[in-house]
């Protein structure tokens, strides 16, 4: 069997494709907390707790109204973006002016009430959901078994990235978008209603973040402590790529997938703080972050 | 002079109410430790609570008087959150004894506050069997279940039926070791081999690289030494990869009530496992089963919280016997007399800590022969009380002459 560093190569195939799976949840919710970074200046702590939400609006809309999950990929971040765009019109948009820190301390609050109200009534057994039917069962790839969804999963999270890099900055839209957030008074002055701009940045933000719940809830069990478990190291991600950096943190977000996949074969009790290792060693060589820029 | 009246009417009812004749009164606190946020809710959590209420109410304390309150709090999984509170509920809120206790680090850490302050700990929810062995203490109950019988029941099952290597998935830290150390005995005793294992962090969500691992290591069972939700992710991303058709098969070594209801009987069915504590097992466990749903919004009760409800049963039998309760002597008197109650019928408590009584090995129904909400088992074998744990003089622990 051939081996590179001593791993032989069906198992470190194996590892890595799992990595990318793992980089796309990554990717998308990092995307979602760089575009409401950079555009807004807002930490959003409650990242994580929505993307749980996105993965309840899937499971919600099946039991409930029997809407299937290609209905719910669509439904899911709509919903869950605007109940986001609720909050920041109510609560959010009041700090704009604060020290970045109020923003933080009030989404980290929001967090724990959502994933408290969740944990109360569904449990955290967790709460199984099927994939659709078209994307069951699994090919062999020759180095392992890949179930077909998974693969879905990296397929859908390149798109949109690559769709929402493509919107920000190279589109008219976009440029509006980042005029609005370098000078807001110029650009209301050209009769652009900034405010509601910024809301529904923050809402497609949110949206994202809802879409990976529901592209995340056939593979993990629907659970209120999904988000908790995964916003850490999605802070970390956002940390090593550069605050804000929308390509920085889908690349980053990928190739942290990687780099955790293979500590996995490697000293798999590590596979947790990997990427903090990372963080710290890139804060210290390049405190903006690799793809960050200088402040 | 209404005001004074009043007054005098209320000082009067003081008065009387002090005059009732008081027989023995004694007043115990009760503090119910517990995960009550992380992966070991569903198993302990406020169920746990109403659990040990339904004990004080069912032995009538009051009447008898006893005079019992409650405290909780959740530990976080973490031990020096766990040992913190312990201390605080010891030295400051008076409380006697401390139940329930999921997590085996937490459990550990506890157990070492409790015999440094001398109260009681009457564990349900932890699993290793170090706390009955090396660090057993007179001051320690460990009531349910045990990772040695755990592992001797439905390891040695697997075996029997052929599964001679295994490779384990094993939770990262006391509870998932413990495990691994006991049943990798029974897997070697029986002629079997071990062909590795990996150290999963707790808690995991994604189990996929972990079991990409095992799956090349070709061993024939898979064990999971693991909980909670680590065990639900993994048996569900096993079925996903291809595990159990390729030929493998997975034992899990913990597997709760909840779990199976969180996996679904497709995935979870033909599992075997052990447990101390099945709802459906008889009349008792029906009828006791009834009320506790009522009081619980009609969750099914796990092994842990059944384990809260008769282990405080039997520490207020021994305050009652005494009218006390020095420390000392309420932990003679819970050895004294044996145990027996409704959900784990009788048993001894022993030396070292442990309580013995049967404990089952059920296999998971088929969604074809449940017949309704929770009706998931089928039972394979009953292993009797004296058989069902690590014999005293196999325990290392120093209590034990």
């Amino acid at each position: 069997m051939h081996t590179i560093l001593g791993i032989p190569t069906q198992v470190l195939f194996g590892q890595l494709t799992l990595g990318l799976i793992n980089g796309a949840f990554y990717a998308l919710l990092s995307l979602g907390l760089a575009v409401i970074f950079g555009l807004l200046n807002i930490v959003n702590f409650s990242h994580g707790a929505l993307y749980m939400m996105g993965a309840f609006a899937g499971y919600l809309l099946l039991n409930l109204l029997g809407v299937n999950y290609w209905g719910a990929l669509v439904l899911g971040p709509v919903i869950v973006g605007a109940f986001g765009m609720v909050l920041e019109r109510l609560m959010i948009s009041r700090l704009y002016r604060l020290d970045p820190i109020y923003g933080l301390l009030l989404t980290f609050g929001l967090a724990l009430i959502i994933q408290g109200l969740f944990r109360n009534a569904y449990g955290v057994s967790g709460l199984p959901y099927a994939a659709p039917p078209q994307l069951t069962g699994a090919v062999n790839l020759g180095f392992m078994v890949l179930p077909i969804y998974r693969g879905w999963v990296i397929v859908a999270s390149l798109t949109v990235c690559l769709a929402t890099w493509f919107t920000i900055e190279r589109t008219s839209l976009g440029a509006t978008l980042r005029a609005a957030t370098e000078n807001p008074v110029m650009v209301s002055a050209f009769g652009i209603n900034v405010p509601r701009l910024v809301t529904l940045t923050y809402g497609f933000g949110v949206g994202l973040a809802a879409l990976a719940g529901v592209l995340a809830a056939p593979i993990y069990s629907v659970n209120p402590n999904m988000g908790s478990d995964i916003i850490i190291v999605v802070f970390a991600v956002v940390v090593i790529g550069g605050m804000g950096s929308i390509l920085g943190s889908v690349v980053t977000g990928f190739a942290l997938g990687l780099c955790e996949g293979l500590t996995k074969v490697v000293y798999p009790q590590a596979s947790a703080t990997v990427i903090f290792v990372i963080m710290i060693a890139v804060l210290m060589v390049k405190p903006n972050g690799l793809f960050g820029r200088a402040a | 002079m209404l005001k004074r009246v009043l007054m005098a009417a209320t000082a009067a009812t003081a008065l009387l109410g002090a005059a009732v004749p008081a027989f023995a009164d004694v007043s115990v606190k009760i503090g119910v430790l517990n995960d009550r946020s992380g992966p070991y809710l569903d198993i302990s959590g406020e169920p746990s609570v109403n659990a040990a209420r339904m004990a004080v109410e069912d032995f009538g304390a009051e009447k008898k008087g006893i005079h019992v309150s409650f405290v909780t709090a959740d530990h976080q999984n973490k031990p020096d959150t766990g040992s913190n509170i312990a201390r605080q509920w010891f030295d400051q809120d008076g409380v006697d004894v401390i139940v329930d206790v999921p997590n085996s680090g937490v459990a550990l850490a506890v157990a070492k506050v409790t015999r440094e302050k001398n109260r009681i700990f009457m564990n349900s929810g932890a699993g290793t069997s170090v706390l009955t062995g090396e660090q057993c203490s007179p001051n320690t109950v460990h009531w349910t279940y045990d990772t040695y019988a755990l592992a001797k029941s439905t390891a040695t099952s697997i075996l029997k039926e052929g599964g001679k290597s295994w490779y384990f998935l094993t939770a990262d830290y006391a509870f998932g070791h413990a495990l691994q150390a006991d049943a990798t005995k029974f897997v070697k005793a029986a002629g079997g081999t071990v062909t590795g294992s990996v150290d999963t962090p707790f808690p995991s969500s994604d189990f996929s690289s972990f079991l990409l691992q095992a799956q090349g290591s070709g061993a024939q069972v898979i064990g999971l030494a693991n909980a909670g939700s680590d065990t639900v992710n993994s048996i569900k991303q096993a079925a996903e990869f291809g595990v159990v058709s390729g030929g493998q098969r997975l034992a899990g070594l913990l597997v709760f009530i909840t779990d199976v209801h969180a996996l679904g009987l497709q995935v979870a069915q033909g599992l075997n496992l052990t447990t101390a504590f099945y709802w459906d097992r008889d009349d008792g466990t029906r009828a006791w089963t009834r009320r506790y749903e009522a009081v619980n919004d009609g969750k099914v009760p796990t092994m842990d919280q059944a384990g809260v409800y008769a282990s405080v049963l039997h520490y207020l039998k021994a305050v009652d016997a005494l009218k006390g309760k020095d420390t000392a002597a309420v932990m003679a008197k819970m050895r004294e007399i044996p145990t027996d109650d409704p959900l784990f019928g009788h048993g001894q408590l022993r030396i070292d800590g442990r309580v013995t009584h049967d404990m089952y090995l059920y296999q998971v129904k088929t969604p074809a022969e449940s017949k309704g909400k929770y009706d998931y088992y089928k039972l394979l074998q009953t292993i009797p009380a004296a058989e069902a744990f690590r014999p005293l003089a196999e325990d290392n622990c120093p209590l034990v002459k």
